[in-house]
């Protein structure tokens, strides 16, 4: 499958009142047309910022220091936030579904009205084509008697409903990518579990790539082919989702397969929980920022700079100067 | 556990507790939301039973209820042998010695203005726990360091702490009138998921360490549940469906709702889960102002037959402690 939308080297950093916040120092990474993507990390990690620089939706004092963002043979950052090329692109050709099925929806509009507007503004479609379009639409995401509910406001829906609303509008103008930031975060578990299957389904019928941004190991688990590992701003750890859950090579992933219960594993077992705190990201060290909390730090970890990501093999690599032989050894998983 | 593992602390019978919902002016009583609907069950002395379920099923306001904040509509609570729900305001304060409550929200449920001392220590000085001021002093460093704190500690003030250390002053203000019996509301689902694993076995900890510690594990995310949990009681719109041994539940659940919730939560392991059945349930959780008729899980049930509407299936061991309330098992 070719390349369809690929980011090198993006920064974005926040001017704030305590310093200089790189909330993205630095990432590359790409998406595979047809691929489902998962990027893990905790909060704070620069995994929503990374992908709302994509966007172009920085919200003020942030700014996208340097990078390069192609999709479809052109950088999406040389073009203006607000410019046409970027709308033309921002909500049509990629979509984007946020974390908040409460906010993320005017509650003065008719949902239907929120369904046209991107049909009117991206497809040029007229009202009574769009209208119908936006019922076709709220159908292909479940919502039951579309036609009637076409009609209601936000408040009327439940947040199960209000997310399935948010699918819908992303995928109104058969978006090549949608990118889901923790869709389903705020939603009860069984909430969850349909509508994770109903955007799995509708990215294959639409022959779209997908994005998942979440902190739920489980979730990339399930439907993500390959996965990056975000941690302080950087990505730590890149590979296809197997070789990561049977092999994790960097000491932060380790820690999170570890410190996670598990379903299927002994009750009893003992978590082992990452020491420390996320790092400030205000002031960074030079040297790797997973180091204070590093179960398998060395001298060398203390002495150099943060270490780039490296080939371990085929699609696997990570950041981390650790002898991985050493970390092979122990059972990592069960 | 201990020795005393056969000794009921928690033994709840019939409990109901349904809000009314009031209409106009004059505040007529229109309806009923039914937030917990005649539910019993025990707690042994020592054992921590996990109460999971969706948002709305009634978990938080089962808490609620055993710790007296709201007054039960109809049942009874027996809290080491005494029908709580019957006694009157004044005597209930005494009994709070013995029970207290972690918090959802370690941002909202510590007092700003307060430092992290007098946090832990009020505890101690309303129920007169302490003599002097120089026993104060002591046993909030003692809880301090029980939970893992520095005690050098214990003049900051709240937004100085990070979430997880928060949580720990939580937990220590829980502990400051040793306390029979914990209910932890959702203790974690706040956190980071690398601070998650700290509270978790913190709180495993201190109940290897102090005899008899019972918790009420309430939360939504049944991995967590079922990690610290001996028991599990899984909730349905105000009622128990089923409650079993932890190890149980995963291996053999049998009412279709848990089944249906174990799929839906997704284990971290891409091999695991090619193999795992999906279970993807149709619709949503139905408002608990109008549940549906007979067992209120009826309508998303695969197993549903004519007779699932007619009546509510009662709970009923089927074997070793497994209670299930299904009449097609």
């Amino acid at each position: 499958m070719s390349v369809l939308l690929e980011v090198r080297n993006l920064k974005t950093h926040f001017k704030t009142e305590s310093g200089l916040v790189k909330a993205v120092d630095g990432i590359s990474y790409h998406i595979d047309e047809q691929e489902i993507v998962g990027l893990v990390g905790e909060s704070g990690c620069g995994k929503s910022v990374s992908q709302l620089s994509v966007m172009q939706l920085i919200p003020t004092p942030g700014e996208i220091a340097s990078g390069e963002v192609i999709f479809e043979g052109q950088d999406l950052l040389k073009f203006k936030s607000g410019g046409a090329e970027m709308r033309s692109i921002r909500g049509a050709k990629i979509a984007m579904i946020f974390q908040e099925p409460m906010t993320s929806l005017n509650p003065v509009l008719t949902i239907g009205r929120q369904l046209t507007e991107t049909l009117e503004l991206h497809l040029s479609m007229d009202r009574e084509a769009s209208r119908e379009q936006a019922i076709e639409l709220l159908k292909l995401v479940g919502i039951p008697s579309a036609e009637s509910r076409v009609e209601d406001y936000p408040h009327q829906f439940s947040g199960g409903m209000r997310q399935r609303v948010m699918i819908a509008m992303a995928l109104s103008c058969d978006p090549r990518i949608l990118i889901a930031d923790e869709p389903t975060t705020a939603l009860d578990v069984t909430t969850q579990a349909q509508l994770l299957e109903l955007m799995k389904d509708l990215v294959d019928r639409f022959r779209a790539s997908l994005i998942i941004v979440t902190h739920n190991l489980g979730v990339v688990a399930r439907y993500a082919q390959r996965i990056y590992v975000m941690y302080a701003g950087r990505i730590v750890e890149e590979g296809t989702t197997k070789d990561i859950f049977a092999h994790p090579l960097h000491p932060y992933t380790i820690g999170l397969l570890k410190c996670v219960p598990r379903l299927d594993e002994e009750p009893d077992k003992k978590l082992v929980p990452i020491v420390g705190l996320p790092p400030n990201l205000v002031n960074m060290p030079p040297t790797c920022a997973f180091l204070p909390r590093c179960p398998y730090s060395s001298g060398i970890c203390r002495q150099k700079h943060w270490p780039e990501l490296r080939q371990i093999h085929d699609n696997h690599y990570i950041a981390c100067y650790a002898d991985i032989q050493e970390k092979q050894g122990e059972s990592i998983t069960k | 556990m201990n020795l005393s593992q056969n000794d009921t602390l928690l033994d709840i019978k019939n409990l109901k507790m349904y809000f009314p919902v009031t209409r106009g002016l004059l505040r007529r009583k229109v309806a009923d939301v039914k937030a917990v609907d005649d539910i019993s069950f025990k707690v042994k002395r020592g054992e921590t039973l996990g109460l999971v379920g969706e948002s709305g099923c009634g978990k938080t306001t089962t808490g609620r209820c055993i710790l007296r904040l709201y007054r039960p509509t109809a049942g009874h609570v027996y809290f080491e042998g005494l029908d709580i729900c019957a006694l009157p305001e004044a005597k209930i304060r005494p009994l709070r010695r013995k029970m207290s409550l972690i918090f959802q929200d370690p941002f909202g449920s510590l007092d700003p203005r307060q430092s992290a001392g007098a946090i832990v220590g009020e505890p101690l000085k309303i129920q007169h726990l302490v003599s002097s001021k120089q026993e104060y002093g002591e046993r909030v460093e003692e809880l301090f360091r029980m939970v893992g704190l520095d005690p050098a500690m214990v003049d900051r003030v709240p937004h100085e702490f990070s979430g997880g250390q928060r949580q720990r002053i939580g937990v220590a203000r829980a502990l400051a009138c040793e306390p029979s019996l914990i209910i932890c509301d959702e203790p974690i689902s706040a956190l980071d998921v690398s601070i998650q694993a700290q509270v978790i076995n913190l709180l495993e900890e201190l109940q290897e360490g102090l005899e008899g510690l019972t918790y009420l594990f309430i939360a939504h995310d049944l991995s967590v549940v079922r990690h610290i949990s001996d028991r599990v009681a899984v909730m349905y719109l105000g009622r128990i469906v089923e409650i079993t041994d932890s190890k149980v539940l995963y291996e053999n659940p049998l009412h279709p709702y848990t089944k249906a919730l174990l799929s839906a939560v997704p284990i971290a392991d891409p091999f695991v889960e090619e193999k795992r059945e999906r279970i993807i349930l149709k619709g949503e959780v139905p408002s608990p102002l109008n549940p549906p008729a007979g067992c209120s899980f009826h309508p998303r049930c695969s197993l549903a037959i004519p007779e699932c509407s007619q009546a509510v299936p009662p709970l009923r061991d089927i074997g070793g402690g497994h209670e299930v309330a299904c009449i097609r098992l």
